[in-house]
């Protein structure tokens, strides 16, 4: 159970996007973070550097965010260990195949108004939605 | 370089909108997903903030000829809704259902030190490798008309 929190979320949100439109006028590229991670997996070498220095940040973003806001990070995990691992293989598979994820499609596809982005998120929503109710009023809360 | 410097920059304020948007919260998503229980909508306003922002800056951003220093925009160009789209969509969307993280958090929470980010990191990493080692191999099978495209969003 966690409390609503429009006014932080929506500045969040905001930073994200300002990321996002700074990626998009200073590079010219799409911050879609399952794209720029997984291509570094399986991309040329001449297209590497941008996306390290993109994870660089993320990763620096990261370090000092757990400094000055820890509870921004739960210590307790949210799921078991096997259960992660199998939603870490879900998510790594299925926005390689469906090229995105809640950045690239929800917010980068979205704000281009891609029809392809919208149709993915809508997607996304639904059967993450689906999988949540499964998890905790079918199964009963199994974690 | 100059390129490498916004990169970094813009992953630093990414992460630290995830941080400060609630996003790097496992049960706070799982509770926003959570519509038959105790509902907590919040991040629909993160979606509402960021989208919000970039309908406008993406506006005047693609009015230019091209990137400040990066050259031509590189955007995805495919317009087809296929079935691929679809059921990656689906199996992301349920696995992000199950564990609370997407790629962004993901990621950020690992370079925080939590634990449960590594497990979640590492499978991703997998995930990501067998799609491409199963695409290869429909390709070379000559089963798939698999278009890949330019660039992924």
């Amino acid at each position: 159970m966690s409390h609503f929190t429009p006014i932080p979320s929506l500045i969040g949100g905001a930073m994200v996007g300002l990321s996002a439109s700074m990626l998009l006028l200073f590079n010219g590229r799409v911050a879609g973070i399952s794209g720029i991670f997984g291509g570094l997996l399986t991309r040329r070498p001449s297209d590497v550097g941008w996306r390290v220095f993109f994870l660089a940040g993320l990763a620096v973003g990261g370090v000092l965010m757990a400094l000055i806001h820890p509870a921004a990070f739960p210590l307790a995990p949210a799921r078991s260990a096997p259960v992660i691992a199998l939603a870490g293989l879900l998510v790594g598979y299925g926005t390689r195949l469906g090229n995105g994820c809640t950045s690239g499609h929800g917010v980068c596809g979205i704000s281009r108004m891609s029809a392809r982005s919208l149709v993915a998120t809508i997607v996304f929503m639904a059967t993450g939605a689906l999988s949540v109710f499964f998890v905790g009023h079918v199964l009963g809360g199994a974690r | 370089m100059r390129t490498g410097v916004m990169a970094f920059l813009s992953g630093a304020v990414f992460a630290a909108g995830l941080a400060v948007s609630g996003m790097t919260r496992p049960q706070k998503v799982i509770d926003f997903l959570d519509v038959a229980g105790d509902w907590d909508p919040s991040l629909a306003f993160v979606m509402m903030g960021a989208i919000g922002l970039n309908v406008v800056l993406f506006r005047f951003i693609l009015m230019r000829a091209g990137s400040v220093f990066g050259g031509a925009f590189q955007l995805p160009t495919r317009k087809d809704i296929d079935l691929r789209l679809v059921a990656g969509a689906a199996l992301f969307g349920i696995g992000w259902g199950l564990g609370g993280y997407c790629p962004g958090p993901g990621l950020v929470s690992l370079a925080a030190g939590r634990a449960p980010a590594l497990v979640f990191v590492i499978a991703m990493t997998v995930g990501m490798v067998a799609n491409h080692f199963v695409e290869n191999a429909l390709r070379a099978s000559g089963k798939a008309r698999l278009d890949t495209g330019p660039e992924r969003p």
